[in-house]
């Protein structure tokens, strides 16, 4: 085969000389852990500064006095702001939010900014993880003042040079300008002169009030837009290193299966196949489960042997898991309490002899993350060390995971973090990372470990399934006043519910009501679940908004009304927690979903409005969806209405687009994806039977954003949970059809 | 094997004929455009043009398009170099979330502007039907395309 250019980019000798520069300082000054360290002496010359915060449980490891720096800006003379973003990007936004805040405090022209990831480095970076929607929250005051100390210093610089008091000069786009006297001076300019200037003390720092925003809050398009439409290498499964080798990886498709045997030689005879061989593996499902494992000099080639291989499965430890068996048992236990309480406030059995009584059993489905690039990673073992090219979410626990599995201390396993194609929470776990790691240990030469679409579908860490079985109680004046919720999951290690599987007693409205019994059942299992997008959210919002909009029903009243009432008066559940609900911020975000919507509008025949809202990962969000449904069940989303509050947004091109992603995200799965398990086998490999939405289908979406003056917090989970409950509420509304089970093709709904 | 991409000419050799043509796309030839999605022509993150055609290259052998016309996402560009109105249109909307899918929607828009140059929003339903996006920016995706329409007609007209 040709070898192609090597496309990969590498910013690590630059950050590796900052590292150097910035360890030889501090032999000779201390410095304050949360101060800005300065870095001079770098070949090209201009101001460079690192910076760290945070971490401070991290910053004194082992006893030493260790300034941790964790991300870096680079002034160049050319007048170019080179800014690293620490964090991985998986189509957040967040390679191009990041530089965002930084350059804001700077007042530095955007377009001057050039962007590019930094190197994977957890005990000089700290957190280098995307996860949670917590990239924005957790960086915002770190970044801030990143770009506010460097404005600082070139201010600093060319007062000096002007000899004027520093008091007499601002700054705007990349410009130090002195009105009095009408100069001006470039960042590139003032930057070599700017690198010898004191950092400041951050306390002295003043950061911009939001008033005084040029960048934050407007659009600005994504940092590797164009890289994108023109097909450049940028993700995982676009690394190519010289003389690389193509791997694929075939496991068994139950879980805990082990090789017995496998026809090795004859694949070894196949066009292209260079080695094949069995992989014991270390028996964990998140480091490298037993399987084959195929080397060959293309990807097709490791491919087509893959398809060949005949492997004898030893099951006597695999998964024999089923969904319909767990579908029917949990129906037996729909009528009574789960034996584990998960929280009891006043008197649930008194409350509910003197209401109304409201009953339903919900469930929904176990379904994979389904990212668009299938799992991949690149792999090169050489003289003791391993160096990986990885599209995760946890590069950073990806190195960790790494150096175990190899038996390698930490300084041995280098990571290149690279875009991915999709998280969705998937690459929150690093097992494909591991199987590259063991596979180009063994073969020397750099390796492409890809996974088969039915590889990623049948090896996934699956969004757990799961029923709730509820019980309301409306009293006389049409309150909601009981709240019984018994739920049924599943448990891997036969003691806490599986990973996404947990009920928080705290979740909504279970809070708010007087009286009020959660319980819980655990099924055993053996598939391995994990975080998807917006976990435990995703789920239970379907489960809780519908039957409330159930309670409201009974109680005859408005939805919106009886909704609002639950929220009662304003007030923060736990102040100063971001992630304990407002109940003032959910009003306002319902009231303004709702009014954006015409909630209360005259509809035709057919159509409906449904309202939902939920709370997480510190993000209000409230939707109402309109559809119509005809006589034979075929369901049109026209369009779904959100409100959200999330404080101040960083970047309004790209939490818009979040937000429209989570809504169609949020009817595709709630429309027709669900996975199948028998005899601990995933039944759904590929698209042609997990029917991901089309365009066709895409509702329009309006967004809408409260910016309520909190600090500002993740966007790219919260806004989903509601648009399942929203839409089924809209059935409803359209139909008189209350959904209980998702997908909704399960109760007899196409699109 | 002789083949003709992005109007330049290659050879490849020690390629199985059976061998999708998206794999010597992107092993061979270094062109990595066109992305690998499901392998059975149900995603189009895999979308080049034969002959003007949108196809899923993930499906078709390379031998079906040895001797034809292949045009990959690396040479949609104008001949003067500057972007073809989608790629335009795609950054200005700001399309992508994670942009695996983006080469594969933006060959099939451009299959569909060169033979419908003011498509309806049916139109384009139905020529975008074979390209899944996961993150779910087909709001956008929508947007960017008649935009791009208006553009071309523009530049038609002036």
């Amino acid at each position: 085969m040709n070898v192609v250019e090597h496309p990969i980019v590498s910013a690590d000798d630059y950050v590796r000389e900052v590292l150097r520069s910035a360890e030889a300082q501090l032999h000779t000054a201390r410095m304050d852990r949360r101060a800005f360290l300065k870095v001079i002496g770098l070949a090209g010359g201009g101001l460079v500064l690192a910076f760290h915060v945070g971490e401070r449980n991290s910053a004194h490891a082992n006893g030493k006095s260790l300034f941790a720096p964790n991300a870096f800006l680079k002034i160049s003379p050319d007048g170019s702001i080179l800014i690293y973003s620490k964090g991985p990007e998986i189509g957040q936004g967040i390679k191009t939010a990041f530089p965002l805040i930084i350059a804001e405090e700077l007042d530095a022209d955007w377009a001057h900014v050039r962007v590019e990831q930094a190197p994977i480095n957890p005990a000089v970076y700290g957190r280098q993880s995307a996860g949670g929607s917590r990239s924005i929250p957790m960086s915002w005051d770190q970044l801030r003042r990143a770009g506010a100390s460097a404005r600082v210093m070139l201010i600093t610089a060319a007062a000096k040079q002007w000899d004027v008091d520093p008091s007499e000069c601002r700054t705007e786009r990349s410009v130090v300008v002195h009105d009095a006297s009408k100069r001006r001076l470039t960042y590139g300019e003032l930057a070599d002169q700017a690198a010898t200037v004191p950092v400041p003390n951050e306390n002295t720092l003043r950061l911009k009030e939001r008033g005084e925003y040029k960048l934050l809050g407007t659009r600005v398009t994504g940092v590797d837009n164009l890289a994108i439409v023109t097909g450049k290498p940028l993700f995982g499964i676009d690394q190519v290193l010289p003389n690389m080798r193509y791997a694929a990886f075939e496991k068994c498709p139950a879980v805990g299966g082990k090789v017995r045997s496998a026809n090795l030689e004859e694949i070894k005879k196949l066009p292209g196949v260079l080695d094949a061989f069995v992989v014991e593996g270390t028996g964990k499902v998140n480091e490298v489960m037993p399987g084959v494992a195929i080397v060959a000099s293309s990807t097709w080639s490791a491919f087509a042997a893959k398809r060949a291989l005949k492997i004898d499965w030893d099951e006597s430890s695999a998964s024999k898991d089923s969904w319909s068996k767990a579908v029917s048992d949990a129906a037996k236990l729909a009528k009574q309490d789960g034996p584990e309480s998960l929280r009891t406030t006043g008197d649930l059995d008194k409350a509910l002899g003197e209401s109304k009584v409201v009953e339903g059993f919900y469930s929904y489905p176990f379904i994979s993350h389904a990212p668009m690039e299938p799992q991949n990673c690149t792999a090169w073992f050489h003289d003791g060390a391993i160096e990986l090219w990885a599209p995760s979410q946890t590069p950073d626990a990806g190195l960790t995971a790494v150096a175990a599995v190899l038996g390698l201390p930490a300084e041995k396993v280098t990571v290149h973090q690279i875009r991915a194609g999709g998280g969705f929470g998937r690459r929150l776990i690093n097992d494909y990372m591991c199987e590259a790691a063991v596979i180009a240990k063994r073969v020397g030469v750099p390796v492409k470990l890809t996974w088969t679409r039915e590889d990623d579908m049948q090896h996934d860490f699956y969004r757990v399934g799961g029923f709730h079985s509820f019980k309301g109680g409306v009293d006389k004046s049409g309150k909601l006043v009981a709240w019984s919720d018994h739920f049924i999951t599943f448990t891997n290690d036969g003691e806490k519910p599986t990973s996404g599987g947990d009920l928080n007693p705290e979740e909504f409205p279970a809070q708010l009501l007087p009286h009020v019994r959660l319980t819980q059942t655990k099924f055993p299992l053996k598939t391995p679940t994990g975080p998807w997008r917006a976990p435990r959210s995703c789920s239970i919002a379907f489960a809780v908004q519908s039957f409330i909009s159930e309670c409201a029903v009974a109680a005859n009243r408005d939805h919106l009304e009886f909704l609002l009432e639950i929220m009662g008066e304003p007030r923060w559940l736990q102040e100063g927690n971001e992630y304990a609900l407002n109940t003032g911020r959910a009003a306002s975000v319902i009231k303004l979903a709702a009014e954006k919507a015409g909630w209360g509008k005259s509809l035709p025949k057919g159509h409906g409005l449904g309202l939902a809202f939920h709370f997480s990962h510190a993000g209000h969000f409230a939707q109402v969806a309109e559809v119509s449904v005809d006589a034979n069940k075929r369901l049109i989303v026209h369009k779904v209405t959100v409100a959200g509050d999330i404080g101040p947004i960083i970047n309004m091109s790209g939490a818009e687009n979040q937000v429209e992603g989570c809504v169609i995200d949020g009817l595709s799965t709630a429309m027709g994806l669900e996975l199948g398990i028998e005899n601990g086998r995933i039944q759904e490999t590929n698209f042609d039977r997990y029917p991901l939405l089309r365009i066709a289908n895409a509702p329009e979406v309006a967004v809408h954003f409260i910016q309520s003056q909190f600090p500002p917090t993740g966007v790219g989970e919260p806004g989903f949970p509601p648009v399942a409950p929203a839409i089924c509420n809209a059935i409803y509304a359209a139909s008189g059809h209350r959904v209980r089970t998702l997908p909704l093709t399960k109760e007899g709904f196409t699109i | 094997m002789r083949l003709s991409i992005n109007g330049k000419e290659h050879v490849v050799n020690e390629v199985d004929e059976a061998t999708p043509l998206l794999w010597v796309l992107r092993d061979h030839l270094g062109l990595f455009g066109a992305k690998y999605g499901c392998g059975i022509a149900q995603c189009g993150a895999c979308t080049v043009h034969l002959n003007g055609t949108p196809v899923r290259s993930c499906s078709v052998p390379v031998s079906a398009a040895s001797g034809q016309q292949v045009t990959t996402i690396e040479g949609l560009a104008n001949k003067d170099g500057s972007l073809h109105a989608l790629q335009k249109a795609w950054i200005e909307h700001d399309v992508a979330q994670c942009g695996y899918c983006q080469a594969g929607q933006i060959m099939s828009a451009a299959a569909l502007l060169k033979s419908n140059p003011k498509p309806t929003d049916s139109d384009i339903d139905a020529a975008m039907a074979g390209n899944v996006c996961r993150c779910g920016t087909y709001v956008r995706i929508r947007k960017a395309i008649h935009s791009a329409a208006a553009q071309l007609k523009e530049g038609a007209s002036s």
